[in-house]
């Protein structure tokens, strides 16, 4: 048979004739498992003379060193994060936002640059899921991050807090504590706030429910119904609608059945914000937080 | 033996072949389950709670590893993504593990906190309603769906057989009160296993339907637990390095 032939002719050749390849492969496997982690030895195993050096904060002293480790992929990848040459930019960028305050950050084109490039991503992988790519949202869920009404404040400040503590929407249910007339006339109020409506009789009862005792509803959207941004409550006086969703109604009646409906049902652990400081460094809660004051509409 | 002969000869060539790799096989696997350092020292990883681990049958039963993989590898873009890599420790309770490598989705190792319960719910029942570019399935039945629990027992003392640590006897509850606290040592007691899955699905009411324990419920718990159990933050940078 040809074929064994030449099997033949090549396992002779490289078993008796010598095969410079083979050889060499066995000399470099004896090294490898001298360089790296290789075989177990009772309870251990051969760690190798290799060696990583990487720069970690200590966490007692909490000061920057440089360590010396046998060779692994858990210490290659802290070599990895913090070599200045894989990505110098990024590096020095990321130093360079630690140290600023937000004013300055702002200011300075080079760090906005920064912040747009890898606040997108920081943004697509965390946020995305619910305020949507570009942050513009889902009504009624997800609150829009690109329009200039806050339930909790658009200021930097705010922003940063919301995003290291987490924000949980809260607002009583009325439909056990006001009668369907009285949801109907305090919708109607609502629905003059932000002009899309003219006053009537009917608004005017709105009007006493939502400053009165009996809804109370000044005592967190306040006497303007300007909305009370420690308590995250809605600004009612823009046409921005944040849950009710109003602009999608054609007809009066159904946007007053919009803002009647969500009147009765209130939040109640349905619009929850996650807390980021467990998850994100402060320094990416920085980055996003300028990321999203940037998405437009901020204050 | 000449060389040629095994060449030469199929059936011994497989033979011999299967023997080389079982041999390297059990070389580099055998000596894991001795190897003192092969699950790292941490603390707070404990077995799933009763509905924890009914929704991780649920999870295994829907096939979501097949486009979900559960491990974060230590290489730079997955840190940066996902967070801390996995630990060996933090599937230790995991039989079978749900490591894969096949990513169509996310990693979900450290999903765990990352979204509210009501997002889980929502994108499980309609994922294109929360991310429009979504190929993921939709799984409207879980929220349907009661959640059978009558069996607990025997899936709890199955998993008991292969090492986890849930409790039978007083011996093995006073053992887990001491190691997990009694809380968490109520959670792992066999004998309490219904009650408990109701209280936690009664508090946390993660399907958010109060009243009512669907799939969902088991679901959601089961992805609200995953890579939240160590406090990455009490542990210096260096220190799972150690462990390899
Ligand atoms: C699980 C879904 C979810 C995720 C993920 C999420 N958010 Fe939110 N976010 C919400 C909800 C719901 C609210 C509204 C809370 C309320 O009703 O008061 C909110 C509110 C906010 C607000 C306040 C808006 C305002 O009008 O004051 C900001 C800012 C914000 N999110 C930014 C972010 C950023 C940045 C991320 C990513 C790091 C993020 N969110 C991730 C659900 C989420
Ligand atoms: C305990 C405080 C509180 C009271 C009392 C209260 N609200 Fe609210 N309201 C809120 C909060 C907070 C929100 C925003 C909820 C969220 O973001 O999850 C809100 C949102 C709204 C919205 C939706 C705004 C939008 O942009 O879609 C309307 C409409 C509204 N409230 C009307 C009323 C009326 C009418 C009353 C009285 C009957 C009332 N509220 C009483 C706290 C309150
Ligand atoms: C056909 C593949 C596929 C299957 C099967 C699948 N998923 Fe997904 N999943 C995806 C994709 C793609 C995404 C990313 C887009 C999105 O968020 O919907 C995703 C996202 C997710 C996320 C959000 C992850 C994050 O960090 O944003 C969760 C949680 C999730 N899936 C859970 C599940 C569960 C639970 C199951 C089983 C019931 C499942 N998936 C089955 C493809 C799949």
């Amino acid at each position: 048979m040809p074929g064994t032939a030449t099997c033949k002719s090549i396992t002779t050749r490289c078993l008796v004739g010598g095969c410079g390849l083979f050889y060499a492969s066995a000399v470099f496997a004896v090294l490898y498992w001298f360089i790296y982690p290789s075989w177990p030895v009772g309870d251990t195993w051969i760690k190798g003379f290799g060696t990583v050096n990487y720069a970690v904060t200590d966490k007692a002293s909490g000061k920057e060193e440089e360590r010396e480790y046998r060779w692994n992929t858990r210490a290659l990848l802290l070599e990895d994060l913090g070599d200045a040459t894989n990505d110098p930019q990024r590096k020095e960028m990321l130093a360079k936002v630690q140290a600023a305050s937000y004013d300055q950050i702002v200011k300075d084109p080079k760090m906005m640059e920064f912040v747009r490039s890898v606040g997108k991503g920081l943004f697509g992988d965390n946020c995305a899921a619910c305020h949507g790519r570009g942050g513009q949202g889902v009504v009624g869920m997800y609150p829009n991050l690109t329009d200039d009404d806050w339930l909790w404040g658009g200021g930097m400040d705010q922003i940063h807090e919301t995003l290291v503590q987490g924000r949980r929407g809260f607002m009583p249910a009325f439909g056990a504590v006001l009668k369907p007339d009285q949801l109907d006339d305090v919708a109607e109020y609502v629905l003059t706030l932000s002009g899309e409506t003219q006053p009537s009789a009917a608004s005017e009862r709105g009007q006493a429910i939502f400053q009165g005792q009996v809804g109370g509803c000044y005592y967190c959207h306040g006497a303007d119904a300007k909305g009370l941004q420690s308590q995250g409550a809605a600004n009612l006086t823009d046409k921005i609608w944040a849950i009710a969703d109003v602009p999608a109604q054609k007809s009066v009646q159904d946007k007053k059945a919009a803002i009647k409906n969500f009147v009765a049902k209130g939040v109640n652990n349905t619009r929850i914000m996650p807390a980021w400081k467990d998850r994100l460094s402060p320094t990416d809660i920085k980055l996003i937080a300028v990321y999203v004051h940037q998405l437009g509409g901020a204050q | 033996m000449r060389h040629e002969h095994i060449e030469t000869n199929s059936g011994l060539m497989i033979v011999l072949i299967l023997l080389v790799i079982s041999i390297g096989g059990l070389v580099e696997i055998v000596p894991l389950f001795y190897i003192n350092e092969t699950v790292e020292k941490v603390d707070g990883v404990r077995p799933y709670t009763p509905l924890e681990m009914r929704g991780r049958d649920i999870y295994v039963r829907e096939g979501c590893y097949l486009c979900h993989s559960q491990q974060i590898r230590p290489f730079r873009d997955e840190w940066l993504r996902y967070g801390h890599y996995s630990l060996a420790a933090e599937s230790q309770y995991d039989h079978p593990f749900q490591w894969g490598s096949k990513r169509t989705g996310p990693d979900l190792a450290r999903v765990g906190g990352k979204y509210s319960n009501q997002w889980h719910v929502q994108h499980l029942k309609a994922p294109r309603s929360v991310v429009p570019q979504s190929i993921m399935p939709n799984y409207p039945w879980l929220l349907e769906t009661e959640l059978d629990y009558s069996d607990l027992a025997s899936r709890m003392g199955a998993l008991r057989a292969t090492g986890v640590p849930y409790s039978l006897t007083q011996q093995e509850y006073d053992a887990n009160v001491s190691r997990f606290g009694k809380v968490v040592a109520d959670q792992l007691d066999i004998s309490q296993a219904q009650d408990s899955l109701m209280k936690q699905a009664h508090e946390k009411d993660f399907d958010g339907i109060p009243g009512q324990i669907t799939e969902m419920e088991a679901l959601v718990a089961y992805l609200q637990v995953l890579g939240t159990m160590v406090d990455f933050t009490k542990y210096d940078e260096g220190y799972f390095t150690t462990f390899r």
